[in-house]
Order: C-alpha cells, then structure tokens, then sequence
C-alpha cells in the first residue's frame, strides 16, 4: 500500500469519563450563575477572566505539563475530554486557549528554564493570555514571506515590522511570534526566522483592532517600532524557527476544536424539530450526526496516537482538512433543514440566530489553522506526490 | 490489534494477493478464478470464521472476522465470503449448524420480511439478496404472527430465484419462498430482530467499502506517479495532488468509521444506542465516501479508469454497489434521525462523546 492510514478505534478509558462528569457539572454550574450562556455564541464576552481562573483551579490547564511548571501530568486524552466539553458548551475559553493548547508546549521545549519557572505556571492558573504572531501582511500561510525583521543589539533584539490577524492580542500579556534575523538562502528558503517570546504592554507594540464580519473584535494588526526583546526570550535556534513551528502542528490540527466550532446549530435544530420529527428532517439529522460521529472518532483516534509518542502528521491533516470543511457545511446543511421546523417551535429564534452567526463564522474555518490549500499540500506530500 | 487477529487477517490476505490478483480477475472472463478462490478460503476455514468450533466452524472472534473482510474489500473479491460468513454467524446465533459450501443471508433489506407460517415453512420475497444464485444454503431470520424472530436454514434449491446483478456485476437476486420447509429452524435469541442483522451486514460491508477505498486511493497514487501529460506526472499538478488528498480523506473517514462500528460491534455487551451509532454512522458515512471517494479515483485515471480492460471499477463499482444491502444510507439516515430525536436534544452530545 502507498498510504497506509490508520485510524485505530480508541475508545477513551474510563478516567476520562469521570472527568467528563465533573468537567460537566463545573460547566452547569457556571451557566447556572449566568457566567456565560451556551446558546448564544455570538457574545460580546468572549473573555471571561474569572471563568479562566476558574479552570485553572479545577487543574484543567496545562494539563499534560510536567507538576514542577504547576501542570498536572494527565493524559492528552484527558485534556481532549476537557477541550471537548468546553466547545460543545460554548464556554469563554478565549483567554486560555492558545497558551494551553501551543505557546505553553512551545515554552516547555525551547525557553530557559527560570522563563518556564515564571510563565508556565501562570498560564496553569488561568491568569494570563496569549496571542501568536505568525501571519503578515501580504504573507499569511506563506510564512516564508515573513519580513519583521529582529536586529541584534546590546542584550538582545530590536523589533520592526507588522503582524497581521492576529487574535487576542488585544487582551494578551505575551505574544510568540516569528520574526527575521537573516535573509533566506538561495538553497533554503527556510532559513533566517527565528521564534520569539513578546512580553505585550511594552514600549514600541502597538496593537490595532480588526473588526470581523460577524460583528466581533478578534483579530489585530500588531505594529512594532524598535521594540526591544531580551536575548534570553529567544525561543530555540537562531534563523530556525520553521522547523520548530511546523513540528506541534498535529496538536493544532486534529483537536476537536477542529470540528465543534458550529456544532451548536445541531444542537438547536434537533431541539426545534421535536421527537417526532418528518423524514426530510429526520433523514437530515441522521446524515449531519453520523458525520460528526465519524469525525469525532478519527478525532479522537489522532489523539490516541499522540498520547501514544506517535507523529501521525498526515492524520492529523486529514482531521484538519475535512473537519474544518464539515464545520463550515454544517450551518448551511441545518439552514436547510430549519425551513421545515414549525414556527411554534420555542426555540426557533434562538436557531435563527445562531445560524446567522454560524454563517456569518463559516467563510474563517477553513482559513485559520492552516488553509485547505496548505492542507492538502501536507496531505499530497505524505502520500508521496511531492 | 491482537496478534491473533493478525494472523487470521494475514493468511486472508496472502490467499487474496495468491488468487485474487484483481489484474487475473478483469483478464479472466470466464471466472476460472473463483473455484481455486473459494477452495483456498475453505481450506483456511475463512467462510465459517464466526461459527463456533462445535458448529462446524473455525470459531475466529468477531473481531479476526472483521479483519477478514476489510482484507476482503481490499481486494473486491466477488466471491461470497461476506455473505457465508454473515449466515454462518446468524444461524450460530440459534446454535444450529452450518453446513459447507456458499451461503447467504434472507433478507438483505430492512424492509423485506420472511414469516413463519403456522405449519413452519416459511413465506416471502426478499430482493436484492447478494449472491443467492449460487448460494446452497440460505441462512433466514423469520418472524411469526406475534412478532417472534426464528432463524432457520433452507436450502436454496428449494426457493425461487429471479437472477439480477448489482453495479459491480455480482449476483444481486430476488428470493421467494413460498411455503418452503427449512432444513433446521430454531428460536432466534431473546432481543435479536431485523435490525440487529441489517446492522451486522451494514458494519460487514462498510468495512468492504472502507478496504476498496483504500485500494483506490493506493492505484490512483501510483497511476498519477506514472502517468505523464504536458510533459510532467500528472502527481506534479497541484490540482490532481488535490484531489487525492481529498480522496485520502474520504478513505480515512470511511476507515475510521467502518473499524470503530467493527470494535463497538465486537465488544458490545448489549445492542444499544450507542453501538446502533455506531453502525448507523458507518454505513452512512462509507457510503458518502464511496460516491465522492469513488468520483476522485475515476477523475485521476481519466478515459482508462472508465475502461472495461482496467482494473478501477473492480473497486469503485462494487463500493457503489455495497451500498444498497442491508439498508441504504438514506434509510439508516431515516432512523437515526429518530432516534436523536426521541432522546431530545440534549442527549446527542453525550450520545456522540460516549466512548
């Protein structure tokens, strides 16, 4: 065989379940005190401070790390039971997220130890946020193209240049981004980038709100003008940065945040066609849950994999690729179906309105995270066509 | 996976690459091929995998028998295999006896029954029935007037056979039965109905889908490395590299599906909703990847993949055609529906995330 692919049927062992119920109840709890509400997705709120201290309390961050950073050393299966519950509740993990699921393991690998002593800990405890400065004007997947450039100086690096789309720099007390310390070479395009800790609120960043189309405030344009970094926030090799971002991605790509971010419409159209539903809806539903059924078992087979020391890196594409698709079909496939549901449903504003934001959210699913395009380069390279 | 289940797997397999060669199979049109086949298949006991040792059988697990048949759709071997292995395990599940020699299953649609009649024999019309005409035997699952399942063995030369052929050119026939007295009929077991067999063979044939996927995705790779136009392999092109990854994907969500419906279905203590899941979602989703999986495979070989003489339509025929038995996509979609429905909306989330 060419491509021997392989999704094993992990079934998640049973220390996983009961955290499920606790993971479960902590969220009930929350939606009872009027934290956040599960079925409005489209809120303004995004960033709920106190619910990430909260998590953090729970041990429910930095999960997997090592207890002397204030992790908790589980299982990535039982941090993949978390994430899943928070999605499916639509809770406020904005803050969190990122430092939890890739600038904390980038920390762990490549920064010096007292900056892991000082920072991994308090992203355990849910106290601090970060962004990720990759894309560029003009450059976005193509992070070769990257220009901002870091110039040696006494004790560490002037910053210059632009960082573009970047989400949650708003609110983040660090950012990790990639910028320039030498030109690319004629035979490696991927030479001269280098990884970078960013504390934010310092002189010389300058952070501009790009509002979306779904009427929120996610993205920035982040401006730096001789911003200075110290030589120890240097993350790893010097002009080496491209191997080390590529390397985590499977951890990025194949989670169920992959494929939850619409799942909500599901929840809703169910809820508005009753329990005795027509054909047309009930065949509808059949198909769009035994997709997410589907995806959620190769989901979760990837994290069987990396739980288990493997690289399963086409895999992990392969969630991404068609995860992201099904997310973005999902609100289209039950605005379809919502056209038979009763108008005396009591739901049915609710749907309505979250359709509206789904699809309105759609068109980013498949851009974030690496493009389809890049994708199915990955894909094409491990089935040995590149 | 066990190392025994490697072994059953792997002695399926090296008969297949033995006699199986699909290359042999499309040259030979006079299906020489299918004796040597089936007498090595016998031979290893595959045909009875799920019959227990004391019934005639080589009393493999569910799971080894699972593998046989993703091997077997590997390979889109039209010989019964599926189908012996499916009435050999219904007629164990009354603890009758299953004789040699190909078998298959009555019915093969969910909406087709078969019923008792007062004095025993049995009554009805069952269609699309894979491989009845050459099948001795037929395994039955009947119920009576009140609604109690039998299941029985009848001969098949006792039945009337109107001959028909699927998409992939296999046996695909109608079964009358009209007052017909089985050779053994025993009480089906507390709780085993129709549905419980249409999923049996609904997980046997997604399995087969999901193998012949993995096949066409392996060809269509290696045809791309090979065939040149406007002076490259066409692998080169970034829109053929495209669709093949999107061809891997499909084959992967059919795999992932289909051997995670095997698993719940070997290690189910009870056939619940979520083993019902399970399944459902396998035949739905190998389905879907079959058509879109099955398109992409064609689209990459061009004119000759559409040709008689290749071997594509070996694989994609069939997965198209596997399709339809033991309940379509559209009709599993139906039920499934439902079922979401009747636990409400608040217990789909836990229905998916329950293993």
């Amino acid at each position: 065989m060419t491509a021997a692919l392989r999704f094993d049927p992990i079934r998640l062992p049973s220390e996983c379940e009961q955290l499920r119920k606790e993971v479960r109840a902590f969220l009930a709890e929350e939606i009872a005190a009027g934290t956040f509400d599960p079925h409005k997705p489209n809120r303004e709120d995004t960033d709920v401070p106190e619910f990430s201290r909260k998590v953090g309390a729970r041990g429910w961050l930095g999960m997997t790390w090592p207890k002397k950073y204030g992790g908790h050393e589980r299982s990535f299966l039982e941090r993949y039971v978390v994430t899943e519950e928070m999605r499916v509740a639509n809770a406020p993990t904005r803050r969190f997220f990122v430092a939890d699921r890739q600038s904390g393991p980038v920390l762990l690998k490549y920064a010096p130890e007292h900056i892991k002593m000082e920072i991994l800990p308090r992203i355990c405890r849910g106290e601090i946020c970060f962004a990720i400065g990759m894309s560029e004007p003009n450059s976005g997947s193509d992070l070769f193209a990257a220009k901002t450039r870091a110039t040696k100086t006494d004790g560490g690096y002037l910053i210059n240049g632009t960082k573009i789309w970047t989400s949650s720099a708003h609110i983040a007390d660090y950012m990790i981004a990639i910028f320039r310390t030498s030109p690319p070479t004629k035979e490696n395009r991927r030479h001269g980038l280098t990884q970078f800790l960013v504390k934010m609120k310092q002189p010389g960043i300058q952070v501009n709100p790009i509002g979306q189309i779904t009427g929120q405030y996610e993205f920035n344009e982040v401006v730096f003008t001789d911003h200075f970094i110290p030589d120890d926030h240097v993350l790893g090799e010097i002009d080496g940065a491209w191997k080390q971002a590529t390397s985590e991605l499977a951890y990025e790509r194949s989670g169920p945040e992959r494929f939850l971010e619409t799942y909500y419409v599901l929840t809703e159209l169910v809820r508005a066609v009753g329990n005795n539903p027509d054909t047309r809806s009930a065949e509808g539903i059949g198909r769009l849950v035994a997709q997410v059924h589907t995806m959620r078992r190769m989901s979760v087979s990837v994290a069987g994999m990396l739980q288990a020391g493997k690289e399963p890196v086409v895999e992990a594409s392969i969630v991404k690729d068609i995860g992201t698709i099904w997310e973005q079909q999902l609100p289209h496939r039950v605005r379809e179906l919502a056209a038979f549901v009763e108008e005396t449903a009591t739901n049915r504003e609710t749907l309505e309105k979250q359709l509206d934001f789904a699809i309105k959210t759609a068109p980013k699913l498949t851009i974030q995270g690496g493009t389809t395009e890049v994708l199915r380069g990955i894909i094409a390279r491990g089935l040995g066509l590149r | 996976m066990a190392e025994s289940e490697n072994i059953v797997a792997e002695t399926a397999e090296k008969i297949f690459a033995d006699l199986a060669d699909a290359q042999t199979i499309n040259r030979d049109q006079k299906g020489e091929w299918k004796a040597p086949l089936w007498q090595a298949l016998s031979d290893a006991g595959l045909p009875l995998s799920w019959v227990p040792e004391n019934c005639g059988g080589s009393g493999a697990s569910l799971a080894e028998g699972f593998s046989v048949l993703s091997a077997a759709g590997r390979f889109a071997v039209a010989v019964p295999l599926a189908e012996t292995m499916l009435a050999g395990w219904l007629l164990a599940q009354a603890k009758i006896t299953s004789p040699g020699g190909e078998m298959t299953v009555v019915p093969a649609s969910p909406k087709d029954r078969i019923t008792v009649n007062a004095d025993g024999s049995l009554s009805g019309r069952a269609r699309g029935v894979p491989f009845a005409k050459v099948a001795k035997h037929f395994a039955v699952l009947a119920s009576n007037a009140k609604g109690d399942f039998a299941v029985a063995l009848v001969d098949g030369g006792k039945c009337r056979i109107e001959t028909g052929l699927n998409l992939g050119g296999d046996p695909s026939d109608v079964v009358t039965l009209d007052k017909v007295q089985p050779v053994t009929i025993k009480p089906a077991p507390t709780g085993f109905d129709q549905a419980r067999l249409m999923l049996m063979g609904g997980v046997a044939r997604s399995l087969q889908i999901a193998g012949a996927l993995e096949s066409m995705l392996d060809i269509s790779v290696r045809y791309s490395n090979e065939r040149v136009a406007f002076e490259k392999k066409i692998s080169k092109f970034q829109a053929v590299q495209h669709n093949l990854a999107r061809l891997a994907g499909e084959s992967a969500a059919a795999l992932a599906a289909a051997t995670s419906a095997a698993d719940a279905i070997a290690n189910a203590t009870s056939f619940n909703d979520e083993v019902f899941l399970e399944a459902v979602a396998a035949k739905i989703r190998c389905a879907e990847a079959a058509e879109k999986g099955g398109g992409i495979a064609h689209q990459v070989h061009g004119a000759i993949g559409f040709t008689i003489e290749h071997i594509l339509h070996r694989y994609s025929l069939r997965a198209l055609a596997w399709r339809d038995d033991f309940g379509s996509e559209s009709f599993w979609a139906v039920e499934l529906g439902k079922l979401v429905a009747r636990r409400g909306a608040d217990e789909l989330w836990p229905l998916v995330a329950s293993r």
